[in-house]
């Protein structure tokens, strides 16, 4: 390599790449919950899962997909911030992404004492375990994204912010809205 | 992607000479993370070729001592089979095909710096490895390592009283886990690369056979292995929580696991195929000069392939106890998939025809490839009909079967990638002399362990016995067990040979020109090894498609991919 300082440049920016390798990372996230949501419809199909939605609070998780979904308007919001650099606004709107995932997480957690206080456990049968393994993986990825969008808004803060990892972020927390916007009606309402 | 965007970001400064820690472990170089997928790979196939040392030594002389491992008996003889089977897909097979071939190429090929995430890149390596740690921790935890086979089938997996064995299956899950997060972040990578880093010129219908076999690999496991991660968690829960997903008695479901295992199970059959294959055509038209045949034709049997390999898992189940109505569909299936694979092959043979043959070892590799995988694809076809696999299911037929497929991609197409691309991954040539005894000896021993498989399997013996003398009925075949275990020490010994091929080669081999082999694909016009960076301060440009031999007209018998004076400058 020669002495002189090369731009290395590559045929497309950082955040061309970050979008087409979120979206592959989405690709293999879908057959994940793809095939867990599979095994439980064709569990309950042959009749091995019986639902016991008499059991599960269909209002607080009602309030709390509420929650979920006003969480995924601030994230666009965050997002439009960020387009048009404004940082405040960003900040403001991540900061509120991050509580509305903490307060469906906190909600998520009463509801799973509130389930296993009155014996609902894990083991209690095949439904609860599927109960419990779907809501948690989801509630795991809602963790995830909580910790993501905190980092982008405190490191906006500190002066790091790279807007389009604010969109990448946001295509991650609308799979998780819309993974649970599969969960909820079959396992609170059908 | 337009080449036309004047958007040209600046990824990251010149690299500069880095210490120890940055050049060996934190590395980010695509080159140097390739290396280190090989030495994982070549570390873990000493340890699953340890296993089948043990394994087949107890085969031929059950219960007796195995000198430089000890008593075998039957659990161990389990922990064998399901360690050696899982270690050598997932941890040498995968990491040799798609790690470390993978990452050398992509940016190499297609004329890129390094790959789109470099950090995550270093990241899948480490995750690799920390999986292949637990692997090993696994085997030292009280109750040993996992024993309900390689494919974990519940209930067995699912409780530990069953198999006597506790942290070690957990273990043994958790360390599969973490390697399939480290090969689904590498897919990620591959695929965002060659999407959207393409050199100038490289249009997708100029990529080289072996990265559109990259790509379909990376895109298959992407795909697949989420069930199998949905399943694992699930048997997990059932380990650990208590909850019932695959145990009878409290509900649950066995035949979900086979359905989730096997629906990841077949894709990854050719996770593994696929870069192997993409190798041997490679090298087909270098040592024959010729382009290769139906360059589209291939891509489309790739795609074709990959995407009917999705709906043919259930032939693994024949006999599992699913509905019957489903074998006819999985039949149809399964003999539809060697069609496209068929193609291939005939493609194969056409780019040989009339070729001017160079016997070169790497071609060597290549060509005993196209023969065992042959073989190995017409036992399939007995394999993949319902009716004679009602009868061969669970038999050494099956173990014959998928060595042959499995073999020939992980050593005659691995081998035959190594013995390619080592002069430019390590700047040096691999001796000749003990690579020509490596190849022959392994060739012959390879059929001398799997071929009379195929007859004892037909002659009733079945999977996963540890004593084959108990049965009276195979007892009469004994000889074969012993046939293949002393071939088995010629197999072993022959790898010993490539290992001191492989060491003193890079230590003290023929320095490697730029282009040894007068190849047309861009990573040849690089020196050998590839400084950091790749290409110096321009990006190359691509003129041609990759297959240009024998053009006539032309002045020599190859056309480089690359144009302009850098490609003028890199003739050997």
């Amino acid at each position: 390599m020669s002495a002189a300082t090369p731009t290395y440049a590559g045929t497309a920016g950082a955040a061309a790449r970050g979008k087409v390798g979120i979206w592959w990372f989405l690709a293999s996230e879908v057959m994940l919950f793809g095939g867990l949501i599979s095994s439980f419809v064709i569990s309950r199909l042959g009749g091995s899962a019986h639902v016991e939605h008499d059991h599960l609070n269909v209002t607080v998780a009602a309030i709390n997909t509420f929650i979920l979904l006003s969480s995924s308007y601030t994230m666009v919001e965050a997002y439009a911030a960020a387009e048009r650099g404004d940082r405040r606004g960003m900040r403001v709107f991540l900061g509120l992404t991050v509580l509305g995932g903490l307060a469906f997480l906190g909600i998520k957690a009463y509801e799973y004492t509130g389930e296993i206080t009155h014996g609902f456990t894990p083991w209690a049968g095949t439904f609860w375990s599927f109960y419990y393994t779907m809501t948690g993986l989801h509630a795991l990825h809602v963790l995830i994204g909580v910790i993501a969008n905190a980092t982008l808004c405190l490191g906006a803060r500190l002066g790091l912010e790279r807007p389009y990892r604010v969109e990448l972020a946001g295509l991650y927390w609308h799979f998780v809205d819309i993974v649970w916007i599969f969960l909820f009606p079959l396992v609170y309402l059908s | 992607m337009s080449h036309a965007s004047p958007t040209v970001t600046a990824v990251r400064g010149p690299h500069e000479a880095t210490g120890f820690f940055r050049t060996y472990l934190y590395a980010t170089d695509h080159k140097m993370i390739a290396r280190q997928y090989l030495l994982l790979g070549l570390i873990m196939a000493v340890v699953g070729g340890y296993l089948s040392y043990a394994m087949r030594w107890q085969l031929a002389w059950p219960d007796t001592e195995v000198p430089g491992f000890g008593f075998v008996g039957p659990e161990t003889y389990n922990v064998l089979v399901t360690n050696h089977g899982t270690i050598m897909v997932f941890f040498v097979a995968m990491p040799i095909l798609l790690g470390s071939f993978g990452n050398f190429l992509i940016p190499l090929m297609i004329g890129a710096r390094d790959m789109a995430f470099p950090r995550l890149n270093a990241l899948s390596f480490w995750l690799l490895a920390l999986g292949s740690a637990v692997v090993l921790v696994s085997f030292l935890v009280p109750g040993g390592a996992a024993s309900a086979g390689w494919t974990g089938y519940p209930p067995l997996s699912a409780k530990a009283e069953y198999t006597g064995v506790d942290w070690g299956l957990t273990l043994w899950l958790l360390a599969h886990a973490i390697e399939f997060a480290a090969f689904l972040l590498g897919g990620v990578n591959f695929l965002t690369t060659i999407v959207t880093m393409r050199a100038p010129g490289l249009g997708f219908g100029r990529l080289p056979l072996i990265i559109w076999q990259q790509a379909t690999a990376a895109i298959l496991f992407l795909l697949s292995v989420g069930p199998l991660i949905a399943g694992a968690i699930m048997l997990l829960m059932d380990r650990i929580v208590g909850t019932g997903f695959f145990l009878p008695e409290r509900g649950g479901e066995p035949l979900l696991w086979q359905h989730l295992f096997w629906f990841f199970g077949h894709p990854e059959v050719y996770v593994v195929l696929l870069p192997a294959l993409g190798a041997v055509l490679e090298i087909f038209p270098v040592f024959s000069r010729k382009p290769i045949f139906g360059y589209t034709l291939v891509v489309w049997a790739t795609i074709v392939a990959g995407a009917l390999s999705f709906i043919v898992w259930a032939h693994h189940m024949f006999v599992s106890g699913m509905d019957p109505r489903l074998a006819m569909p999985f039949s149809i299936t399964t003999i539809l998939i060697s069609v496209p694979f068929a193609l291939a092959v005939f493609a194969m043979i056409a780019s040989l025809y009339r070729g001017s043959i160079a016997f070169e070892l790497p071609m060597l590799w290549a060509l005993a490839f196209l023969a065992m995988f042959t073989t190995g694809g017409l036992t399939g076809i007995f394999l993949g009909s319902a009716p004679s696999d009602i009868y061969l299911n669970g038999t050494y037929f099956v173990v014959a079967h998928f060595h042959y497929t499995l073999i020939s991609a992980v050593i005659f197409g691995g081998y035959a990638g190594i013995y390619y691309w080592f002069p430019k991954m390590f700047g040096r040539m691999l001796g000749t002399r003990l690579g020509q005894l490596h190849f022959w000896s392994t060739l012959v021993s390879f059929n001398v362990v799997f071929f009379p498989l195929h007859w004892i399997g037909i002659a009733g013996m079945v999977r996963r016995i540890a004593n084959p003398l108990q049965y009276d009925m195979i007892a009469p075949h004994q000889w074969i067990n012993v046939v293949s275990t002393v071939a088995l020490f010629g197999l072993v010994a022959s790898q010993l040979v490539f290992f001191v091929n492989f060491f003193v080669s890079q230590l003290r081999g023929r320095p490697a020109p730029a282009n040894p082999w007068e190849a047309t694909t861009l990573e040849w016009t690089t020196p050998s090894p590839p400084p950091h960076g790749n290409w110096g301060e321009a990006l190359p440009v691509v003129g041609r498609g990759p297959y240009e031999y024998s053009v006539p007209g032309a002045t020599r018998d190859w056309l480089p991919q690359r144009t302009g004076a850098a490609a003028a400058e890199a003739r050997p």
